[in-house]
């Protein structure tokens, strides 16, 4: 036995475009390799821009659709064993959160049954009398009255509200993996906080590590333990959090650092950044060189004629840029 | 240069009214004025109405909104027409996203000059465009191309030009940095900072992002339950806020350095039944038997600084 709970290695995903006899494709995700340790729960996050991939890569760790090339191993099988073999015990351990909590419940049924089936299905109990319990004690634990939940259709709650419920599941489940994609997108920013507060002590309490895909550093630099910086389907930094948050080695973790908006109107409220080049037509180009060559301030040849691979550059950090290490 | 008093915007519905915006009452002078709360407060809503673009099942019952003296809400129509877009200009929520996908941009912008009766020949207006996409950042190739060709950050910007091509007086943008990357949200950051500092347009604008406040507002209005609960200068905002809801969403935002961020308890009340008295009373630390009876009233306690709140009026 390895000791990772979920590891990648140069997992690459292929979209073709156009028609069926088209040769045009993009390359959503480049050799994309990282690993979660089994033994220490952590959370660990994705951070990247629309469209860098970070959908494509939660949905192949969940098994929703298949890398081109590359491996994905949950506990040192590969995940495409895992889903022939023991489907329901792997879903069992690797849970989902979705963006949208409006659109995630089926809407036929009552609150109660969308959970009830959770425990049948997983084979929560070995006694079905005791689910109705079981379900509000999960419901209690994260701050939800459960008769005024239960009887409920989902419509009738409120976002916060069915974004607990999600939580109240994860509870019910207990997972050892949670897979979320930007899962406080789209909920208020005063429940924002609960919701962060209790993945952390998902993790601290039961074990429970998370792999959090987000768009904003601000959230990333909160909750995570460790942070991965996507950019055009390519891994660019790596590290423990704080670090990298200190002092960012990529360029393009240096230009989401500037860009991103402090909540706070005395700190660099005259700092601008320079956007020549950054909105430039961004045509895609399966080019040999770096994927952030054409918007960064420091590009040289070396640059757009040859992609720089993720290496170590001491204390668990790693960066892919040529501008540490010649 | 706009006042809105005592604005109420109700929904009619089989379960009686929803009550969006329910007496809002402020004073915009210059500079960028910001509209800030949660999701369902009201701040959308608000703004069609100053605007005039309720559609039913909305309504208003009462309520003024003078912009230069004139009450908006009770010229006729054709008058209207003459300020919208002229005078003020609208940029609703996710406008991107509606402009027509077969129409070069260039026309569309001149469709918007020509249907308010611009005075400008075609020539002339199209010297006028490729100024205003420059003035916005964007290359004047622009002009020839197509909405599906253009970033959502790029499509944005067209959309504040094609606000400007009147050259109103003031810019309603309804969450214009919502649904774009942080990259480009600065952008679009940045460019209505610089509209308001170099050509004096004045800016009303919208959010939900206290973060994008904190970067472009001069003074915030913080909306709740159909109500603003405070008006103050934003720096002063954010380092003492006074209204409990104030507290609780500016320490509800994660922040890169910041180690507790604090949820506020409880959720938001539905439109259809607010609660009685003071509308944050359910959730707030601080209530009071008061909160729980009478609502309190929007008070400037200092110069410039509004706060509804009964731990600030005099009485109490």
């Amino acid at each position: 036995m390895s000791n990772h709970l979920l590891e990648l290695k140069n997992v690459t995903k292929i979209f073709k475009i156009g028609g069926t006899f088209s040769k045009n494709s993009i390359k959503a995700l480049d050799s994309i390799s990282f690993d979660m340790p089994l033994d220490k729960p952590l959370i660990m996050g994705l951070v990247g821009e629309s469209g860098s991939g970070k959908t494509t890569l939660a949905r192949m760790i969940l098994g929703l659709s298949e890398p081109t090339s590359g491996e994905i191993r949950y506990k040192d099988m590969n995940i495409s064993y895992w889903l022939k073999k023991k489907r329901l015990e792997y879903y069992k351990e690797v849970q989902p959160i979705f963006q949208d909590p409006y659109s995630i419940y089926n809407p036929f049924y009552k609150i109660d049954r969308n959970l009830m089936l959770v425990v049948k299905k997983f084979r929560l109990l070995p006694d079905m009398k005791q689910a109705y319990e079981f379900i509000s004690k999960s419901l209690e634990d994260i701050g939800l009255r459960p008769r005024d939940v239960l009887g409920r259709y989902p419509h009738q709650l409120s976002g916060g509200e069915r974004q607990r419920i999600m939580l109240a599941r994860i509870l019910l489940v207990k997972p050892k993996l949670i897979v979320a994609d930007e899962p406080i997108s789209m909920i208020d920013v005063s429940l924002k906080a609960m919701f962060l507060n209790y993945l952390i002590s998902f993790k601290e309490k039961y074990g429970i590590s998370c792999f959090f895909i987000t768009h904003d550093l601000n959230t990333a630099s909160y909750v995570a333990d460790k942070i991965l910086v996507l950019c055009h389907g390519r891994l660019v930094e790596k590290g423990p959090t704080k670090d990298l948050i200190e002092n960012p080695l990529h360029p393009y973790t240096k230009l989401l650092m500037n860009s991103i908006l402090i909540p706070n109107p005395n700190v660099e409220r005259k700092k601008e950044i320079d956007l020549t080049s950054l909105e430039s037509f961004k045509k895609i180009k399966a080019g040999k060189g770096c994927v952030f060559s054409a918007r960064c301030p420091y590009a040289t040849d070396r640059c757009k004629n040859s992609s720089p691979e993720l290496l170590n550059v001491g204390s668990e950090r790693m960066v892919a840029c040529f501008l540490y290490f010649s | 240069m706009l006042e809105v008093k005592d604005l109420r915007i109700y929904y009619k519905s089989t379960f009686g009214d929803y009550k969006s915006v329910d007496g809002v009452t402020f004073v915009y002078r210059n500079g960028i004025f910001g509209i800030a709360g949660e999701s369902g407060c009201g701040k959308s809503t608000l703004v069609e109405g100053i605007l005039r673009l309720t559609k039913p099942p909305g309504y208003i019952p009462t309520g003024e909104v003078l912009f230069h003296g004139i009450d908006l809400l009770k010229i006729p129509e054709e008058e209207l027409r003459k300020i919208r877009w002229r005078k003020i200009a609208y940029v609703p929520q996710g406008a991107m996203n509606s402009l027509n996908p077969v129409i070069r941009i260039e026309e569309q912008m001149m469709d918007v000059a020509l249907d308010h009766n611009n005075s400008l020949n075609k020539s002339e207006l199209k010297d006028l465009i490729s100024l205003l996409l420059k003035r916005v950042g964007l290359p004047t190739e622009v002009a020839k191309m197509y909405p599906h060709e253009l970033s959502g950050g790029m499509k944005q910007r067209v959309i504040i030009a094609m606000a400007l091509i009147l050259k109103p007086e003031l810019i309603v943008a309804d969450e214009p940095t919502t649904g774009l990357d942080v990259v480009v949200q600065k952008g679009i950051i940045q460019l209505l900072k610089k509209l308001n500092k170099e050509y004096n347009t004045a800016i009303i604008f919208v959010s939900h992002d206290m973060a994008a406040h904190a970067h472009l507002s001069d003074r915030i209005a913080i909306m709740y339950a159909g109500k603003i609960v405070e008006i103050g200068d934003t720096i002063d905002i954010f380092e003492k806020p006074l209204h409990p809801y104030t507290k609780g969403l500016i320490s509800a935002i994660p922040q890169i350095g910041k180690k507790v961020v604090k949820s506020i308890p409880g959720l938001a009340p539905s439109p259809l039944n607010w609660p009685s008295g003071c509308r944050f009373h359910p959730r707030c630390p601080y209530a009071m038997t008061l909160c729980r009876d009478v609502d309190p009233p929007l008070e400037e306690i200092r110069p410039g600084r509004y706060v509804a709140c009964h731990l600030y009026s005099e009485e109490s």
